[in-house]
């Protein structure tokens, strides 16, 4: 995991971007982003609203010119190949964006023609993208009147009715249901498997767990990037304990400031304790509580949630950035 | 471009007017209202002006003059009042808008000097209406002088040739009927089509950002010149029948004559059409609110139209600054050619100056809608 990824490039990668950056008059909305997704990889980006996800993938569309840096996708530069880059990819944006007015059939006959569809293959991908969607039996119905979940799978249907290599799904599943959600995810990895490759920003920190990588993104800036177990498992930049103990805020005095102990909070009725790996191990704070007399019971390394490594890593984002 | 993906435009844009109830009504019931509102509301004839005489003399000779007023079809309910004080009571209660009055030594003194004057008193608060019944009483007089005149002239033997030969004869040309109806339905039509075609097309793509949709179809490959032609052909082709039901009803319904041909009907029509929807284009991508775009479409549209295009005033007799900002009031060029069409068999050659102004309008607002879609959210 690093901050500032230098990974080579490689002919692998379906979407590189190096130092992207949009400002809107003095508002940096993305900050010298760089990253490269490889071919068929998942990629989750997850930050809270005004993070910069958004416009990030925006400019990775060709919708919004990067004001410095630069990307590409598929192979082609979003600035100066901008309709191939168009040709290549399938885009949901964050508000739902079909044709209200029109049939499930018309919005994707329409997006067929759009994209240039092989005329011998539109009835089949249409058939296809109807039954992913599950929407058999409602294909002359108005899409304004289906449920979300299902106006949500349409869109995913739309956009990868031309079989984009690369899509960009913008907050795909805000405001569906849980159920649909998780379908939705299979349809990606589906996806996925078949060899395309993902960007999905989501704000649900349980679909981060599905992502084959997590970008974490915060005020604009890549702030780390890698699997969701290598994120948890060092994201914290230590090892974390969890130790049943009391009195709790004794217990957390007699530890704050100590030598190896990077971090420790009260998480209900328990201590989180992040240490140094290095020198510290769960004797030495047994050791150390119980020379403070306090009482010490269960003691053993957990791993922190991804919601945990986010407010950690954001806290210390604002930290440095208040210091420097 | 990609005529796949320009007909993929094309059938959505269509399938959306069919579907928007709001688009489908200005489309359809519009120009039908329009041209019932404008066709018989605005007129500038007056009819059944009403009038009242008062004959002093009351002879034989002034009971003749009387009758012309009623002859005349211009006039109503022709009271016949009694004292100066009748008079005033009828123009002060409205119950006529002139009154003549024949002074009691009329035949004498026209019979002694040739010469003998009528009294006419006009309620002047509608100065409009006033000026035009003073123009239609001129008229019957005139015709009375030219008999007296003969009579005159044939009692006192002076210039004998020629007497009673003396006729007023009311000279018109293009409009015999002296109808304003014909002189301003064409330019009804030029008026529709502005206000109708500007606001179909200001709603297209101001909704479509409304809707989140352009999002979408800006990310797809589909070009700016697909989506503008893919906007205004459905429209020119609404375009298009409004026009055709408009002047199919100036035609049949209003019996306005027809004397041009179809073909220069047709290529008019389809520049002027082309001007509009290119302008409420232009607005729609520029305007990303719904509202505001058909407001400022409105305002484009409708008021060089209905002001500045000679539909109502007459450009030769605006001051010559507004003559000169009239050259770029493209709605004029079009009401021209109407006009020539309908009243006075004008063909494409006598038409090709204000042909030139359309084209050239035409060419210009297509040329800057064709450059005005970025396809860009910043």
């Amino acid at each position: 995991m690093s901050a500032n990824p230098a990974e080579p490039a490689s002919a692998d990668d379906a979407v590189t971007a190096e130092d992207l950056t949009k400002r809107f008059g003095a508002f940096t909305a993305v900050d010298r982003l760089s990253m490269r997704i490889a071919r068929g990889e998942v990629m989750g980006f997850i930050g809270p609203n005004g993070a910069g996800k958004s416009t990030t993938i925006r400019m990775l569309c060709g919708l919004v010119a990067p004001s410095e840096g630069r990307a590409s996708v598929a192979g082609f530069d979003v600035g100066s190949q901008a309709q191939r880059v168009r040709e290549n990819i399938g885009y949901m944006s964050q508000k739902f964006s079909l044709y209200g007015d029109l049939t499930v059939r018309e919005n994707l006959r329409f997006f067929a023609g759009i994209y240039r569809v092989p005329a011998s293959e539109v009835a089949g991908r249409m058939q296809y993208a109807v039954s992913m969607a599950g929407l058999e039996g409602q294909e002359n119905a108005r899409v304004a009147t289906l449920a979300g979940g299902w106006k949500q799978r349409l869109a995913l249907g739309c956009a990868i009715l031309h079989r984009p290599p690369v899509l960009f799904l913008d907050e795909p599943t805000s405001g569906v249901e849980p159920e649909a959600r998780r379908r939705f995810w299979d349809l990606i990895h589906d996806l996925a498997a078949n060899g395309v490759t993902t960007l999905v920003s989501t704000h649900y920190m349980d679909e981060a767990e599905y992502c084959n990588r997590i970008a974490l993104i915060d005020r604009g800036k890549l702030i780390a990037i890698g699997s969701p177990s290598e994120l948890r498992q060092r994201g914290l930049g230590g090892v974390l304990y969890e130790m049943e103990c009391s009195p709790l805020g004794a217990a957390l005095e007699a530890l704050h400031g100590a030598p190896g102990i990077l971090e420790a909070a009260i998480f209900g009725d328990r201590l989180h304790v992040v240490v140094d790996p290095g020198t510290t191990h769960a004797p030495d704070l047994t050791e150390r509580l119980r020379a403070h007399g306090i009482a010490v019971g269960a003691i053993r390394p957990t791993l922190p949630t991804l919601e945990d490594v986010f407010v950690h890593l954001v806290a210390r984002g604002l930290e440095t950035r208040s210091v420097g | 471009m990609s005529p796949r993906r320009l007909f993929a435009m094309v059938y959505k844009e269509a399938l959306q007017i069919l579907r928007d109830p709001r688009s489908l009504a200005i489309a359809l019931l519009m120009p039908l209202m329009q041209m019932g509102l404008l066709g018989y509301g605005v007129s500038l004839d007056i009819k059944h002006v009403p009038i009242c005489v008062y004959d002093q003399e009351n002879s034989q000779l002034t009971r003749a003059i009387d009758s012309r007023f009623e002859a005349a079809g211009w006039f109503s309910t022709v009271h016949t009042l009694h004292g100066q004080a009748g008079v005033r009571r009828a123009i002060d209660a409205g119950e006529c808008i002139a009154a003549v009055v024949i002074p009691v030594d009329f035949s004498r003194t026209l019979a002694a000097t040739g010469t003998a004057s009528i009294q006419a008193v006009f309620d002047a608060t509608d100065v409009n209406t006033s000026n035009i019944a003073q123009g239609y009483l001129q008229g019957v007089v005139a015709e009375v002088n030219a008999g007296i005149e003969a009579q005159w002239l044939a009692a006192h033997g002076a210039q004998a040739s020629g007497i009673g030969q003396i006729d007023l004869q009311p000279s018109t040309w293009f409009n015999e009927t002296l109808d304003s109806r014909n002189f301003i339905i064409p330019g009804v039509v030029a008026v529709i089509l502005a206000l109708i075609g500007a606001q179909l097309t200001s709603l297209t793509v101001s909704r479509e950002w409304e809707r989140g949709t352009m999002e979408q179809l800006i990310s797809t490959p589909v070009t700016a010149l697909e989506v503008m032609l893919g906007k205004l052909i459905p429209y020119f082709v609404v375009g298009m029948v409004d026009a055709a039901v408009c002047l199919g009803l100036a035609v049949f319904w209003f019996d306005v004559p027809f004397r041009g041909n179809l073909l220069t009907l047709f290529t008019a029509t389809a520049l002027f059409s082309l001007v509009v929807l290119g302008i409420g284009y232009l607005i729609s991508v520029r305007i990303r609110s719904q509202l505001a775009a058909s407001q400022i479409a409105l305002l484009v549209t409708l008021l060089p139209t209905t002001l500045l295009s000679g539909y109502t005033f007459p450009i030769d007799q605006m001051p010559r600054v507004i003559q000169a900002i009239t050259l770029i009031v493209y709605p004029r060029y079009y009401v021209t050619i109407l006009r020539g069409i309908f009243l006075k068999a004008s063909t494409l050659l006598d038409l090709w100056q204000p042909l030139i102004g359309l084209i050239v309008f035409a060419v210009l607002i297509v040329w800057l809608a064709a450059r005005a879609f970025h396809k860009r959210l910043d």
